[in-house]
């Protein structure tokens, strides 16, 4: 298995005709991933390198069977974008565009959650998700992921930022470890999909046997996540935290990421991830050397 | 972007929240023309970027044209906490009964709007949470919905404020919450939020911070953009639209994507060594954007060397490698640089680099390899 997409999911990319989208959705369908349709209100019936374009996502799924949807909108065209997605049929929506007023994520996070409740959202301002050999959705480069081997171990990746994610993924395939899914969900206030999501999916997914797990400063994702993982999760869990060394009071990029009123430091994140029993590594490198260890135990 | 007061007071006036006449200047005389138009006793207040002014002698009454004259030519250029007061605002004195704390804040957590109310006003709302946690109301409220004027009335009640200020709540918070809504405010402060004897309720202070991702919606955002204060670096890096942060140490650090800057930045403490600056050069950099952040790193005199840490997702290997070497031949880069690539067209990246390698450009398999090396180039070259 492997959780949120695999060989059968069909993805349609809104924003396919533009620059970003024709370029990721192509190096997404060269991967294998099923790219069946594109939207652009006045482009229907035009196509992107043979990839049909419809007038809309519903008008996409009936016509395509789709289940998932890809969105490459620029930022002031998200909020309408993911509505037309849960509007038109589909269950799993990424939002890869960074950028995203903060009031528009609250609020169709919780439109979402009231009218679609079966619809899951990754992003805003995320990768995207790569089940590796199966289907890779975003903008991640499918040749560093390690394929899952057969009665594994292999590992369940969900990560806070983006780079990391890669360099995550980087490190497992330099150690010979394949990859289940990998999850990338963004740094933004308000992500469609947290880390408790994916660590219940992962804690359940057959093919997955150990979990990384890497955050950064700000806001109290990474210590939800440990008391999720404290009472729920029996896998094995590695983790690494960005921004240890971050002054307070100063936004690291990411609209997340900020120490305030010292609250929401690397430091602490580590402690409630160990305190649950992580495995928290100083860097990307040694998260990916602990997980050898962990894998070998096995 | 964290707004002054007077901006504060400015953006919540358009939203109807009642707020004392006054005006922001920058001159004594200036000052001394406001409070003869408002009339008197004024209030003297700083503007600056940092809490505590009362304390510093940022914040003084004055009864006539003199005191005005006095309290402003002393608040002018005064130092609270390492930010000068270049701007001060005049406002008519109130009257004050009763002292209320208000807010509207997203709680991540929740992924609901938070609304806090406390009797308690006037002081720091920290110390209140923690000593008297009872003392502060608290509203969940869903985006979708809103904040109805029953809801907001029920809160208010709960917060046993005096109930001549009841109404006047009511009326303000509504409105503060359209203000923190519409406006894409990321928070909306006001402490203290006041009763006055005559029993009106009216905003005292105003502490806003705006969504800086919504300034597309909001043409006028650009005015309060101006006024952040910024290091000179982070100016220069702003202007080139850089997502950039001044540390105090001497490896220039440049990456792409915040997660992996900020790991960056972890490494080469890690290793010994003391980061200049955390650099985001963000999703979707080119050559340009490249060239920009190698000369706002060179333009940095404390950076003894550079550490250029890119994973290829969104920013191409090739796109950076040709960055780096268009930005090398635009200006003198006068640390070497120490580059680690990977990820998308990494491969065509090592190769653009292999033929520009030197003592001033190398490239390293891994992060811990790079960051070991190019903490040594500095320690060679001075570095402590």
């Amino acid at each position: 298995m492997a959780i949120f997409v695999d060989e059968n999911t069909k993805v349609i990319y809104q924003g396919l005709t533009g620059s970003q989208g024709s370029f990721y959705g192509g190096r997404n369908a060269e991967y294998g991933t099923k790219v069946v349709a594109g939207t652009h209100p006045k482009k229907a019936g035009t196509d992107v390198n043979g990839v049909p374009i419809f007038a809309s996502v519903a008008e996409a799924v009936a016509e395509t069977g789709a289940t998932a949807s890809c969105i490459f909108i620029p930022a002031p065209g998200v909020r309408a974008a993911v509505m037309e997605a849960a509007e038109g049929g589909v269950e799993f929506i990424v939002c890869i565009t960074e950028g995203v007023p903060a009031h528009d994520e609250a609020w169709f996070f919780n439109k979402l959650q009231r009218d679609f409740p079966n619809v899951q959202l990754l992003g805003p301002n995320c990768p995207g998700i790569i089940s590796p050999g199966k289907c890779n959705i975003g903008i991640t480069a499918g040749e560093i992921a390690k394929e899952p081997t057969a009665g594994g171990p292999n590992v369940g990746i969900v990560s806070r930022t983006g780079t990391l994610t890669y360099q995550a993924l980087y490190e497992l395939k330099l150690k010979d470890i394949g990859v289940s899914t990998c999850v990338g969900i963004g740094g933004d206030p308000v992500p469609g999909t947290s880390f408790i999501d994916c660590l219940e999916r992962f804690e359940a997914d057959d093919e997955t046997q150990a979990i990384m797990m890497i955050g950064e400063i700000g806001g109290s994702a990474e210590e939800e996540a440990a008391e999720f993982i404290k009472a729920n999760v029996s896998k094995p869990v590695v983790s690494y935290v960005a921004g240890v060394t971050a002054p307070p009071g100063k936004k690291m990029g990411h609209a997340g990421a900020i120490v305030s009123g010292g609250k929401g430091t690397a430091a602490a994140k580590r402690e409630a991830l160990e305190d649950a029993g992580v495995k928290v590594g100083s860097n990307p490198t040694e998260a990916g050397e602990l997980m050898v260890g962990v894998v070998q135990n096995l | 972007m964290d707004l002054l007061e007077y901006q504060g007071k400015q953006f919540f006036a358009q939203y109807g929240i009642p707020v004392s006449d006054g005006e922001a200047c920058t001159t004594v005389d200036d000052a001394v023309a406001i409070a003869d138009r408002v009339g008197y006793p004024v209030v003297v207040k700083a503007q600056v970027h940092v809490g505590g002014r009362g304390k510093a002698g940022g914040v003084k009454l004055a009864d006539n044209a003199d005191e005005v004259r006095e309290h402003a030519g002393n608040i002018l250029g005064l130092d609270i906490k390492g930010h000068i007061v270049r701007t001060i605002w005049i406002e008519v004195a109130s009257d004050i009964a009763e002292e209320y704390y208000a807010s509207f804040t997203l709680d991540r957590s929740a992924k609901k709007h938070l609304g806090m109310l406390s009797a308690e006003g006037g002081v720091e709302i920290e110390t209140v949470a923690e000593e008297n946690p009872d003392a502060i109301a608290k509203i969940w409220i869903d985006p979708v919905d809103g904040l109805s004027e029953a809801d907001a009335r029920s809160w208010v009640e709960a917060a046993n404020l005096n109930p001549d200020a009841t109404d006047g709540a009511v009326d303000i918070l509504t409105k503060l919450y359209t203000a923190y809504t519409e406006g894409d405010a990321d928070l909306c402060e006001i402490n203290p939020l006041i009763l006055k004897p005559t029993g009106e309720v009216h905003a005292l202070d105003a502490k806003v911070t705006l969504d800086g991702n919504s300034t597309y919606r909001h043409e006028d955002y650009e005015a309060y953009d101006a006024t952040q204060v910024r290091d000179e670096r982070e100016e220069d890096a702003h202007a080139k639209g850089l997502q950039y942060v001044g540390l105090d140490g001497y490896v220039g650090v440049i990456a792409n994507g915040a997660g992996l800057a900020m790991s960056t930045v972890d490494i080469v403490n890690q290793v010994g060594g003391s980061p200049a600056n955390f650099l985001d050069i963000g999703g979707g950099a080119n050559a340009d954007v490249m060239a920009g952040a190698l000369e706002t790193i060179n333009n940095d005199p404390k950076v003894k060397s550079i550490f250029i840490n890119i994973f290829g997702g969104i920013t191409k290997g090739d796109e950076v490698a040709n960055g780096i070497v268009t930005a090398l031949g635009r200006v003198e880069i006068d640390a070497p640089i120490v580059i680690r690539l990977d990820g998308t067209n990494a491969a065509e990246g090592r190769e653009i680099l292999k033929s520009h390698e030197s003592d001033m450009l190398q490239s390293k398999a891994t992060m811990v390899e790079a960051a070991e090396t190019v903490v040594a180039l500095a320690k060679e070259r001075g570095a402590q």
